[in-house]
């Protein structure tokens, strides 16, 4: 439940540290305002945190930061996580949380890749994709099932997940990195059609039909309806149960979408694919300013929030900075992205995007 | 033991007032309570004892009015302050801890320790000794909460007060949870309580506890005094059901319209029962027909009222709508039958509050104005917005966020929802319950006028006048049976009320 208190806020323009003072527009520019007035205009916060970065890098590194080729490897390191952000954010903003999608996206890309060796060298590459997205959405219909059905809390139940699917991909792989070699898949998701890598238009276009489930289905009305207010949701009709299951499944979608994207990127599909990697889309999404509470969140605060951890990411690889000095900085900042968080869950308004 | 000629005042209350958001809860309490009498407040459901009990154990702040302890104007700042002064309050959802043992729950707060270890022994040997105080020095100190029966709960919540040096003591229905056996245990208590000198604030519905162990009795009627330090020896039953009965505000109730003789039953409730909550019930209610239940808190409405939904499973019986027979324990396959809900907590199952007005009116049937899977929020909008001038709730702005209305306007929501829905069965679990008196009228306008135009509807509200000025018929409910089902017009208030405290006498 979001509480009483962010509804008092609304009506009024929501007034936060992250965020310009309210835009005083009408007439013409009135959708202008009333996009700035809902969560896009928290999403500016955002917007800036990621030009102070680049402005930051551009500042330091020059031409080897600024330039097309590294935007690429900026946007492409982002996609397999920021694929799997979109998936997390509706479960987060049903109210719940996946743990498992790192070990999901293991386990798919380890069943994808066994599929096609197995059979003849030049299997028909799209199995590859099917199979993966097949056992990414089955994990996360168990999940969503034990959730709903089975009364287990989604924390236990996706930490189950978490450790029996990493531990069937290891079973099923022998714990050995399965090549893949089948040149059709690589070509297809290997290309660059308009010059833009294919894994970087299908994290488009994964988060544009985010975007639009979140804010302009029936699908993505029940999701914000259940995080905000579970019982009110259910007594108006809504079948709460079912919704939890499809969420979670979605989930489990986007991290077989993910598996498909690594194993193009790594030609491989192994155990050791997606670990830890729940921590980084947990830590996206949040920082992208949907509440961990339920109710509201943000497709595009996920994209930003994804980007700004990839751009961080790069700018320390090229500072050369000690791994353990990254982390510890990308800790403070989920904390001080949380800290920030909690003001806009007082008195942020109320619409997702 | 009580000084008879000349008896001690231990607290005295004058003209106290409370009001939340411009609704006044209490309008002039005045109250006496001497050293070492069990004083009973008696009161209809929403008079305001628990405002009065919460305005004295520091919970909430009066906004005018006299306190008086021992003689001297104290102001209550806190419950720490309350407990410093030596008033001790026993809430009625128990208030203890079940992860700590019976010692710990009863210290804490005022932890026994030395330098910040505490001293487990000593807290033990004392418990032990305050547990044979209240008749129950069988109980481990060390046992857990969690694990006790509610008694035993209640006991150790009594004896966390008295761990503390204190001269009254508040119980807010301290038999609601016990059966009779435990009843019986607890007056003993309280009359030992009594005889040491200790003054005890009971609160009952319950007349027959009274009648046993009160001395005096205070009565509320709409957050007033109507009668304090009745002796109860010397009031009989009918004048107390007077004092309770009737209201300063008359409501205004909408003409009844006549049910056509042709109607059609639309809902038949057969056998329905819900193990622990309610014993087998059947009734119907016909096309434009209001049923209402009149009862007291607890005694089973709301969880009637949740089972023939489907949120509750029910363990017997079924529901037909229209001749169809619903699938039990299923709200989705209850709205599809054409049943609405408007919740009793309102804020919690009712509403979303952070969001807008129209995606609250239209919970139930977004997808209906949506194309495919694409919703169609102008429409959603329109509609409700169509439905927010129809009900006059001002402004009616579709785009408000539904946490910043006022109680009237959440209730109008509510039935926006079901409008817009359309339904041929409404249940409505109290339907003006923090809705000041103006919105009041016009919510039982809204409500006859829904029957007029065919709807069933079922009302569960604890205010039995409000159940009789509604309804057409009224089933009579005490801890979870039917006692009697009558015209509303053939009954009062004070004979449902007669019913009802004779019905769940312990």
């Amino acid at each position: 439940m979001s509480g009483v208190d962010t509804a008092a806020a609304e009506g009024n323009q929501p007034i936060s540290p992250l965020e310009p003072a309210p835009v005083k527009t009408g007439g013409a520019l009135g959708w202008v305002r009333e996009y700035l007035g809902g969560a896009a205009g928290r999403n500016i916060g955002l917007v800036v945190v990621l030009i102070v970065i680049i402005v930051i890098g551009t500042v330091t590194l020059g031409d080897t930061f600024l330039s097309p080729a590294n935007a690429l490897v900026i946007v492409r390191y982002a996609t397999v996580t920021g694929v799997v952000c979109i998936g997390m954010t509706f479960v987060i903003i049903l109210g719940g949380i996946d743990l498992s999608v790192g070990s999901v996206l293991g386990l798919s890309s380890v069943v994808a890749t066994l599929a096609v060796v197995q059979s003849t060298a030049q299997a028909f590459w799209p199995l590859i994709v099917v199979v993966a997205l097949l056992v990414g959405s089955l994990a996360g219909v168990i999940n969503g099932l034990l959730i709903a059905y089975g009364n287990v809390v989604a924390f236990m139940t996706t930490l189950a997940m978490l450790i029996a699917a990493r531990g069937l991909a290891e079973v099923l792989s022998g714990k050995r990195t399965q090549i893949l070699n089948v040149r059709g898949f690589t070509d297809f998701l290997g290309s660059s059609p308009l010059g833009i890598p294919m894994i970087v238009w299908i994290f488009a276009l994964v988060a544009v039909l985010g975007w639009v489930l979140l804010n302009r289905t029936t699908f993505g009305r029940r999701t914000v309806a259940i995080g905000g207010n579970r019982e009110a949701a259910r007594l108006a009709g809504i079948n709460v149960k079912r919704h939890t299951v499809y969420v979670y499944a979605l989930a489990g979608l986007t991290a077989g979408i993910g598996a498909i994207m690594l194993m193009s990127r790594t030609t491989v599909g192994t155990s050791t694919h997606g670990i830890l990697l729940e921590l980084d889309v947990i830590a996206a999404v949040v920082v992208g300013g949907t509440l961990l509470i339920g109710g509201r969140g943000s497709i595009v605060g996920s994209v930003l929030g994804i980007l700004i951890f990839s751009l961080l990411l790069n700018l320390f690889t090229k500072y050369n900075l000690d791994p353990s000095i990254q982390a510890l900085i990308k800790g403070l900042i989920i904390v001080g992205a949380v800290l920030l968080q909690q003001r806009f869950g007082a008195r942020g308004s109320t619409r997702s995007t | 033991m009580i000084n008879v000629d000349h008896p001690t005042t231990l607290l005295e209350v004058t003209g106290l007032t409370k009001a939340f958001a411009g609704v006044k809860a209490l309008k002039g309490v005045t109250l006496s309570v001497r050293a070492g009498e069990v004083h009973c407040v008696l009161g209809q459901n929403g008079a305001g004892k628990s405002t009065l009990i919460k305005t004295l154990s520091g919970a909430y702040r009066p906004d005018e009015g006299e306190i008086r302890w021992l003689g001297e104007t104290v102001s209550i700042g806190g419950p720490t302050q309350a407990l410093a002064l030596g008033i001790a309050t026993m809430y009625q959802e128990l208030d203890v801890v079940d992860g700590l043992t019976i010692a710990e729950n009863i210290y804490l707060g005022h932890e026994n320790s030395t330098a910040g270890i505490l001293n487990r022994r000593d807290a033990a040997k004392k418990t032990t000794e305050l547990l044979t105080r209240l008749g129950h020095g069988d109980l481990n100190p060390n046992r857990e909460v969690g694990t006790l029966s509610p008694a035993n709960k209640q006991i150790v919540s009594m004896a966390r007060a008295l761990s503390r040096d204190i001269k009254l003591i508040i119980m807010d229905e301290p038999s609601a949870v016990l059966d009779s056996e435990e009843v019986k245990n607890l007056f003993r208590v309280v009359k030992q309580l009594a005889a040491s000198g200790i003054a005890v604030i009971y609160i009952s519905h319950r007349l027959a506890e009274i009648r046993e162990i009160g001395d005096r009795i205070t009565v509320i009627k709409d957050g007033r005094t109507t009668a304090t330090g009745l002796e109860v020896a010397e009031t009989p039953t009918p004048a107390l059901i007077k004092l309770m009965t009737g209201r300063d505000i008359e409501n205004d109730f909408p003409p009844a319209v006549a049910i056509k003789p042709d109607a059609a039953t639309v809902l038949e409730v057969t056998d329905l029962s819900l193990r622990g909550e309610f014993s087998p019930l059947s009734f119907s209610v016909k096309a434009g027909e209001i049923i209402g239940f009149a009862g007291l808190v607890g005694s089973g409405r709301s969880e009637i009222l949740e089972t023939i939904y489907g949120a509750r499973k029910a363990t017997t019986g079924t529901v037909t709508v229209n001749g169809e027979r619903l699938r039990g324990g299923s709200v989705t396959n209850a709205v599809k039958h054409g049943i609405g809900l408007s919740p009793e907590e309102r804020k919690s199952q009712g509403l979303i509050l952070g969001e807008p007005i129209y995606k609250n009116v239209t919970l139930s049937t977004f997808a209906r104005f949506a194309g495919g899977p694409f919703l169609r929020e102008n429409a959603e909008r329109a509609s409700a917005r169509g439905q927010l001038e129809d009900l006059e709730l001002r402004p009616a702005d579709p785009d408000r966020a539904a946490g910043t209305l006022s109680g009237g306007n959440q209730q109008k929501i509510l039935l926006a929802r079901w409008l817009v829905h359309g339904v041929s069965v409404l249940l409505l679990d109290e339907p003006t319950r923090g809705v000041d008196v103006g919105a009041r009228a016009e919510i039982y306008a809204l409500i006859r006028g829904l029957a007029a135009a065919g709807t069933a509807i079922v009302v569960v509200s604890s205010e039995i006048e409000e159940v009789l000025g509604l309804a057409d018929r009224v089933l009579v409910i005490a801890d979870g049976e039917v006692l009697r089902t009558v015209k509303a017009d053939e009954i009062d208030e004070s004979g449902v009320l007669d019913l009802v405290m004779k019905g769940s006498a312990a």
